[in-house]
């Protein structure tokens, strides 16, 4: 089995391609659901549009299941203390999807236009609404979240859920909005024709520029105004994991520092700016599948960017930064960690085969004629 | 201090969206296999009428899934927003299935089910088949990830506390995974959502039936659900015998509870039919009682005493005197970690910490525990006995109504006799609400027999909240009913709407009722 500090290191890279594989996965879904009201005039271009994703999305959401339960058993204190601090967002989220299952499957099973109207407005706040709240959490994690432990462990969070919604933490938001937006937009070219292909061109492009100025300020700001984080006693990545045995300073910068001690971590955001300009290339240049393929690039970039900058720490805690939860001390222990790994490293693998090959399936033009003719069995 | 008004709407919250959840749970496993077995025999006969069976019976369940999926997502958020105690508590152990059925199962199931749908027109016969089978496998894969969790809420093997980190770790994955209580509770628990499934398809077969339409297509749903379902009454009877076998004590207690026997009797203990309990005198008024067969299915002996609730009070108060002394022997620990002396007594008394930290519902140090304290605190290990009593038996006795329903169903399509048999077929339709009632009373058995613990005789709910506010909690209970209402009556208008519809809803103009654009 790996030795204890590599498997912390293995699940925080682990995570890392958890929530990128979401935001790839069902990222592209729910920027389908975000743009639904716009790119679809009537509701045959309607039905077009939700069929692009209609076998895929449930798979998709996986990921965000997944994704939780990988928290859950590999970081149990950050799952513990992110959910309960961050519990009107997340239950926000929550209550956002829930209008994806049933808006999916339930609403062309009656013809009522008003009904259908109803649920289209539903996958708009499906898909808009979790990528907002993820980005706006982000934000919130790079300038430290008002939490402290008490002797027994017992997270407690002292802010407000208002508090959340703080500037920096709205620019986050915003760029990760059109992030997605932006890749559902390219999965919608690819998979449809016409004025709905040209309306999702449309969006691509603008939301690839909002994507890039966005997150260019958010990266000023950060430089300029955001404090980071970093550990001031010693600490030893192989020790047993609890929070409350090192100490924490604010230091402006430090969320920078990383990329001057490990320059390839500059990485991260090159690859964001070059997925998402390049998909914007292609896109335009009608090249849908490449472009599919760049704007995946360009948000695991983008994700990674924060992340990197604020390895170790995951959690930082603004009111008690010895609270502060990182990769070193938030984790599962040695046996459950490589258990997990294991399980993984087996599963992840022919998860990612048939995905795959139910897409190719399905692949080619979600059509008009497409949807009349499957108007029983198509959603 | 946790105020007990947090702990109880924390706890109804998470009782009505995990029961809410159970509505749409054992359908969905019962309606898989059912599925699998329509469609092969599609593939093997090639007759059309049973991939229209396939397609209609996919139909309902689709509907029903949706709301599945919608309402399982806010369970596996809410061990996070509602319970972070518990989570950080016992994460190490409890996140790891619940993290491979993500990876395992739910992953399969939720795939194959859009090529289950959509796959029809792309896929070879036999292609399609395999999608069918690979959802079925995977939503019972989820069932025993799932119950592997909760088995080890039940039986916590297979892990120990550690100081240092204030938690249970995992030291045996094999003993979690196989666990006696978590593999009981999944053979169980799938038998009772095949039932479901079956009672479904024969319900609704049986009213297209009644109402003379759709014959050939009724009768053949009929029969199939008929000998499925006779094959799961059966195993639904003999598994779930199996999870009354107690190894564990949590086992015990709940026996003893839902068996309303206050005193330890002489071996083998006689099985209380019905009884007057008499919850505040510890007695039953009356009862009716058969000898010898409680003892035999709790031990599975004639000779091994099953301990009653006096008893079991008894031993917990023991064991919470010795608890005491572990949370005592932890707070010096946790000062100094090098004191031998705390180490020993912590290791002395360690295996009781779950039954001292139950104390603290009432006191915030261990130096203000009085005798009385204690006594108050072994009365909470018992759980009201009344309603597990009652529930325990109504879900009994559906079960046995389940196998003799789907035995004179299954003897007279075997025979090809139910079609005249109307007593026959309008018992199964009145039967539709049955297994779900059967199946929530069998979860509130389960989990509110295990109370006061979360995790039995480690971590006690009202301990394992997390730190929100009442009004938070009010706000979500208020958010979770809005939804939940809106969802529900959705979901019943569009089951209904198809269910009365019947086959004719698919549009191939091969049936009753189709709509006129077809």
């Amino acid at each position: 089995m790996l030795d204890y500090e590599t498997l912390k290191i293995v699940w925080w890279l682990l995570v890392g391609v958890l929530l990128i594989g979401f935001a790839v996965m069902d990222g592209h879904d729910m920027g389908v659901g975000t743009l639904l009201p716009f790119v679809g005039r009537d509701d045959t271009e309607r039905r077009v549009v939700i069929n692009t994703v209609g076998p895929h999305w449930d798979g998709n959401q996986v990921w965000f299941i997944t994704g939780g339960g990988a928290i859950f058993a590999a970081w149990p204190l950050v799952y513990a203390t992110a959910f309960s601090g961050f519990y009107w967002a997340m239950l926000a989220v929550l209550w956002a999807l829930f209008f994806r299952p049933v808006g999916f499957d339930y609403r062309s099973k009656i013809a009522d236009p008003r009904w259908r109207s109803t649920w289209d407005w539903g996958l708009f706040v499906g898909g808009a609404v979790p990528p907002l709240i993820f980005g706006v959490a982000f934000g919130n994690l790079l300038q430290g979240v008002p939490f402290h432990f008490d002797a027994n462990l017992v997270p407690y969070y002292t802010g407000s859920f208002w508090a959340l919604l703080n500037p920096f933490a709205l620019l986050c938001g915003v760029v990760s909005s059109a992030m997605i937006t932006f890749h559902g937009g390219i999965y919608l070219m690819h998979r449809t024709e016409g004025d709905i292909q040209a309306r999702a061109r449309l969006a691509v492009l603008g939301a690839g520029t909002v994507v890039l100025v966005g997150f260019t300020a958010a990266g000023v700001w950060l430089w300029a105004d955001v404090p980071g984080y970093a550990i001031g006693s010693a600490i030893d990545p192989a020790g047993p994991a609890n929070p409350l045995a090192k100490t924490v300073v604010r230091a402006p910068g430090a969320w920078l520092a990383n990329y001057g001690r490990h320059t390839w971590m500059l990485l991260a955001p090159v690859l964001g700016y070059a997925g998402v300009l390049l998909g914007m290339l292609l896109a335009w240049r009608g090249r849908t599948l490449t472009a599919f393929v760049a704007s995946s690039f360009g948000i695991a970039g983008i994700i990674a960017t924060p992340g990197v900058s604020m390895f170790p720490f995951v959690m930082p805690s603004s009111t008690h930064p010895g609270s502060s939860l990182t990769a070193w001390d938030s984790v599962s222990s040695h046996l459950t960690l490589g258990i997990m790994f294991w399980a993984t490293l087996i599963f992840m693998p022919l998860v990612v085969v048939y995905t795959s090959w139910a897409y190719r399936v399905m692949a080619g033009k979600v059509t008009a004629a497409y949807v009349r003719e499957h108007s029983h069995s198509a959603y | 201090m946790v105020s007990d008004a947090l702990v109880d709407l924390s706890r109804l919250q998470f009782a009505a969206t995990a029961m809410y959840h159970f509505l749409f749970v054992p359908l969905t496993l019962g309606m898989t296999w059912i599925l699998v077995i329509m469609e092969s025999v599609y593939v093997m006969t090639g007759k059309t009428v049973y991939r229209d069976m396939t397609q209609f019976w996919g139909k309902l369940f689709g509907i029903n899934f949706a709301l599945g999926v919608t309402t399982g997502i806010t369970l596996e958020f809410q061990f996070g927003t509602n319970w972070a105690y518990y989570s950080h508590y016992v994460g190490d152990v409890f996140g790891a299935p619940l993290a491979i059925e993500g990876l395992m199962a739910f992953f399969l199931e939720s795939t194959f089910i859009g090529l289950f749908f959509f796959g029809w027109d792309r896929l070879s016969r036999v292609q399609h088949l395999v999608v069918t089978v690979l959802m079925a496998i995977g939503t019972n894969l989820s069932a025993l990830w799932i119950l592997v969790a909760n088995g080890w809420m039940q039986n916590p093997v297979g892990a120990e506390f550690s100081f240092v980190t204030m938690r249970m770790e995992m030291t045996d994955f094999w003993a979690v995974l196989f666990n006696h209580d978590a593999q009981a509770k999944f053979v169980h628990t799938v038998s009772a959502g095949y039932v479901t499934g079956a009672v479904f398809v024969l319900a609704l077969s049986s009213w297209y039936l009644l109402r003379g339409r759709d014959i050939a297509f009724a009768k053949r749903s009929f029969r199939i659900a008929a000998a499925f379902g006779f094959a799961s009454a059966c195993s639904v009877i003999v598994l779930g015998d199996e999870s009354g076998y107690s190894v564990s004590e949590a086992q015990k207690t709940k026996l003893a509870a839902m068996e309303a026997s206050w005193e330890t009797e002489a071996a083998p203990a006689g099985l209380n039919l019905v009884a007057g309990i008499n919850e505040k005198e510890m007695r039953n008024d009356w009862e009716v009682k058969i000898p010898w067969v409680l003892g035999i299915i709790g031990t599975r002996s004639v000779d091994r005493q099953l301990p009653g609730i006096k008893e079991l009070r008894v031993h917990n108060a023991g064991r919470i005197a010795s608890g005491v002394e572990a949370v005592r022997a932890l707070e010096t620990l946790r000062r100094d970690p090098a004191d031998a002396a705390a180490r020993e007594r912590f290791e002395a008394h360690k295996a009781d910490l779950g039954f001292g930290l139950l104390l603290k519902k009432y006191v915030a140090s261990m130096d203000e525990v009085t005798p009385a304290l204690i006594e108050r605190a072994a009365a909470d290990t018992i759980p009201a006995v009344a309603p597990m009593f009652w529930s325990f038996r109504i879900m009994v006795a559906l079960g046995f109504m389940f196998f003799a329903l789907f035995g004179l169903a299954f003897w007279h399509s075997l025979r090809n006799t139910f079609q005249d048999r109307r007593w026959l077929l309008r018992w199964a339709f009145w039967s539709l609400p049955t297994p779900w009632i059967a199946s929530e009373l069998g979860w509130f058995v389960a989990e509110y027999g295990r109370q006061p613990w979360t995790i039995y005789g480690v971590l006690p709910t009202h301990l394992s909240v997390s730190t929100l506010t009442v009004e938070s909690l009010y706000g979500s209970i208020a958010g979770f009913v809005g939804f939940y209402t809106i969802l529900l009556v959705a979901e019943l208008y569009l089951m209904v709407k198809f269910a009365r519809q019947g086959p004719g809803s698919l549009g191939t103009g091969r049936y009753a009722g189709e709509p006129s654009h077809a």
